[in-house]
């Protein structure tokens, strides 16, 4: 005879203590926060600082109006948790909600309004955007509704990558413009199934990890209108409005309508996993979708109003995000609420970083100044569950606070380097008096990461905001007239040049110049130190009609068009081979800034001009070239050599002396028309002037020097 | 049309077969059939699901459920499933761990 553990049915938490509303319940599980499944039963927890009173909401998936509302008994508030489980509740088909009753006081900073059903802030799946763009019921009292979830998944083995930062190319994409377009030839197009679809794309390109826009609950139709002189409707595309943080976005799941959003993303990082690539997400914690007091009533508002968002003394929402709200991350009460939807995206789905959006915010305190030691920001450089997360922030808000460079790091953070994207954007377009600059962003930004390493900087040209590269060097100015603001949206310091005529050319000089532009910033960006980090479609040439803050437009503006993938073979061939040279080149990937040290004779990094060992630092010198020396692809000492010249004349470079079993070989010129314009990596022909070679206009070269391979 | 899973064991393969709708509320009926299985220790599990008319996606975690409770060694075929679930079971990755079968192995 088999002894058993006594059965969960005879424990005595699986029994009521009373009925409310035709169900059994008993006094609840503080934690964890949420709902959550227990024997025979659901619990919820939900917590406010100045609550009276809470009920519980319930409906049956879809319904207009619940089928039950259950209040919880005051006897079952511990502190500010209210908490309660529910018995014989039929889990499968069940959304829930909260009314919280308290004081209506704006200008203390109470808004409760118990007339609205508020999502739970811990809810782990939403329904009511399930399927992307289907026009919702305007008239339904609960929009975002919040679900039970079930974990099933099998992981069969997999774990974060744990890739060293150094190490990594990071690739911007938005989940649905990847594989929207009919040319991706996806079958499920705009999700993250039709992602993995494209995973050998990106394995071939050499990419080892994917950036992704907002993938957490937003609502598409935010904000959303139609442009009077186009008829196009115009939608929250970009997503950076936060309506549920734990809860992946369903209407980005092939499976959202059968509600397995949950599952298709975790198996989306799998095989994103298996292909050696990297999952980071972009975090939008500096505000929700709730906006101002004119906004829509989600959760926080009607929660909890002063604790999660920063108020003025008379009740008015601060608006350090330029959207309407700024949350108040370093309370103690939001700090944990941080902290936690990162713990649990990183341990639930195996993400292995973060990039967080207007990060300044998260330096501020509940009075809205900028803290010294901001504790949320603390508390995320040291927490155990994050120790193997990339921490990336993009260290700005619109509230005038910059802090690259100064952003409080604890040694562990690291930023977009906003000051890399403005000065190889100001050199490649021929500014003068940028190559001091240059020099200090090609080895990592010392200036600005001295002793936190270079992988604290991210390195940039192009992101979603701004143009793409092919823009960069076809426009001068923004045109942004499609989103209906009359072109006064978007940044306007651009930075970039059209190389002669404005847009769409059919001049064979201007476009081969902008040909050589983008190769010229893609050797730039792999071949500096710190991680670089490409805009999705940059490698093909993807252009957005000049339009540089396309937020808005779901349509083929925005989206990934892979027919540019034969069209602009040339480029893409260009990109993936500088990326293979980058990840097969120790030397450029090295994690502390240069020394000075002596390595093998020579300087780990020198500056070159058109005379070795004597570069050209004046105003108007258009001219850097490096010399690293260090470990190459077979682990040999080596050494690279790479010129930049953004002038629109020729040069004559002296190359300074290498060793004497060594030569130089050409690894990538500009210049030179395809497919002689890169090698592949390892493959690199020699020189055959030792001494001497000339850099066109505006043209980068990377030469390699290394025994001859006979 | 009502649900009815019924379970035999012929040798070392437990047959499970399914008919109606497989969904929240029958899923237990089926959760029953394949703890019987599991007391088999088989080597194979086929779910014979051809005259099953719906699957929900509770229906599917009770599948998961299924695989999950068989050893790891145990193949599971599933028998006569549908495009529409055949797909759905593809995008949540669960494919990996299951075989598909147009009709009964021997």
């Amino acid at each position: 005879m088999t002894t058993t553990a006594r059965p969960v049915q005879d424990r005595i938490e699986s029994f009521p203590t009373e009925r409310i509303a035709g169900y059994g319940v008993r006094p609840g599980r503080v934690l964890p926060f949420g709902a959550s499944l227990v024997p025979s039963g659901v619990n919820f927890s939900v917590y406010s600082s100045c609550a009276q009173a809470v009920t519980l909401v319930l409906f049956k998936n879809s319904a207009t109006t619940p089928f039950a509302e259950l209040p919880f008994p005051e006897e079952f508030r511990i502190g500010a948790v209210w908490s309660m489980t529910v018995f014989d509740l039929e889990i499968e088909d069940l959304e829930y909600g909260y009314r919280v009753y308290g004081p209506s006081d704006p200008d203390a900073g109470d808004r409760f309004d118990p007339t609205q059903v508020l999502a739970d802030p811990y809810a782990k799946a939403v329904s009511g955007r399930s399927v992307w763009g289907v026009e919702p019921d305007w008239t339904d009292p609960y929009p975002y509704r919040s679900r039970l979830t079930f974990d099933d998944f099998d992981w069969d083995g997999d774990q974060p990558l744990r890739l060293p930062a150094e190490d990594l190319v990071i690739y911007e994409a938005h989940v649905r413009g990847f594989t929207n377009d009919p040319s991706s030839a996806v079958a499920h197009p705009g999700t993250y199934a039709g992602l993995v679809e494209k995973i050998p794309y990106l394995k071939e390109l050499g990419v080892n990890c994917i950036e992704l826009m907002p993938v957490f609950e937003f609502d598409e139709f935010q904000g959303g209108r139609v442009d009077e002189d186009t008829g196009e409707s115009l939608l929250n595309y970009w997503g950076y409005s936060t309506v549920s943080f734990f809860a992946p976005k369903a209407g980005f799941a092939a499976t959202g309508r059968y509600a397995l959003q949950r599952d298709e993303f975790k198996h989306m990082v799998k095989e994103l996993h298996s292909a050696g690539i990297e999952v980071v997400l972009d975090v939008v914690f500096n505000h929700t979708a709730e906006g101002n007091q004119d906004g829509p009533m989600i959760h926080f508002r009607g929660l909890d109003n002063r604790v999660y968002y920063l108020l003025t003394g008379e009740g008015d929402y601060y608006n350090f995000s330029g959207t309407g709200n700024t949350v108040n991350c370093n309370s103690p009460v939001v700090r944990d609420y941080v902290l936690s939807c990162l713990r649990f995206w990183a341990a639930e789905y195996h993400v292995d970083g973060f990039r967080f959006d207007l990060a300044a915010i998260l330096s501020r305190g509940p009075d809205g100044a900028p803290m010294e030691n901001p504790p949320l920001i603390e508390s995320l450089a040291y927490d155990p569950v994050l120790q193997d997360c990339l921490l990336i922030a993009e260290a700005w808000d619109a509230g005038g606070l910059y802090q690259v460079g100064s952003f409080p790091n604890y040694r562990r953070w690291s930023e977009w380097n906003g000051k890399y994207r403005d000065t190889a954007r100001r050199f490649l377009k021929g500014d003068p008096g940028m190559v001091g600059d240059l020099a200090k962003r090609v080895v990592g930004s010392p200036d600005l990461y001295h002793g936190r390493g270079t992988h604290s900087s991210i390195n940039f040209l192009t992101c979603h905001d701004g143009f793409t590269l092919a823009d960069m060097v076809s426009y001068n100015d923004k045109h942004n007239e499609a989103n209906g603001e009359g072109n006064r949206d978007g940044a306007n310091d651009n930075n970039s040049w059209n190389g002669g005529v404005e847009g769409p050319t059919a001049d064979p000089d201007v476009r081969g110049l902008r040909n050589r532009q983008l190769k010229n910033a893609m050797v730039l960006l792999l071949t500096s130190q710190g991680v670089p980090m490409i805009l999705s479609g940059d490698e093909v040439g993807r252009s957005q009609q000049g339009n540089n803050n396309a937020y808005c437009h779901d349509s083929v503006l925005s989206w990934f068009d892979w027919s540019l993938v034969n069209e602009n073979s040339e480029l893409l061939r260009f990109v993936r081979n500088c990326i293979g040279f980058r990840l097969a080149t120790p030397l450029l990937r090295t994690r502390h800034h240069p020394r000075g040290s002596d390595v093998n004779g020579y300087p780990d990094v020198s500056w070159h001009g058109s005379r070795a060992w004597d570069a050209d630092w004046s105003e108007e010198s258009r001219l850097l070239a490096v010399l690293r020396s260090g470990e190459l692809a077979d682990g040999e000492a080596g050494f690279l050599y790479i010129a930049l010249n953004s002038h629109w004349a020729a040069n004559l470079l002296e190359l300074p002396a290498l060793p004497a079993e060594l030569r130089w070989h050409v690894f990538a010129n500009t210049s030179v028309a395809a497919p002689d314009d890169v090698a592949t990596p390892g493959l690199e022909p020699v020189l055959p002037d030792q001494g001497w070679i000339t850099i066109g206009p505006r043209a980068a070269l990377v030469l390699v020097g290394r025994r001859l391979t006979s | 049309m009502p649900f009815t899973a019924s379970s035999v064991k012929d040798g070392t393969t437990a047959l499970v077969t399914l008919d109606g709708e497989l969904d929240a509320q029958t899923a237990d009926a089926f959760r029953e059939e394949i703890e019987r299985a599991v007391g088999w220790e088989s080597q194979r599990l086929i779910l014979d699901m051809t005259n099953l008319s719906y699957l929900s996606s509770a229906g599917l975690r009770a599948l998961v459920f299924a695989r999950q409770k068989m050893a790891d060694e145990t193949q599971v075929v599933l028998v006569g499933v549908s495009d529409d679930v055949e797909q759905t079971i593809r995008l949540v990755g669960f494919h990996h761990s299951v075989t598909f079968s147009d009709r009964l192995p021997e």
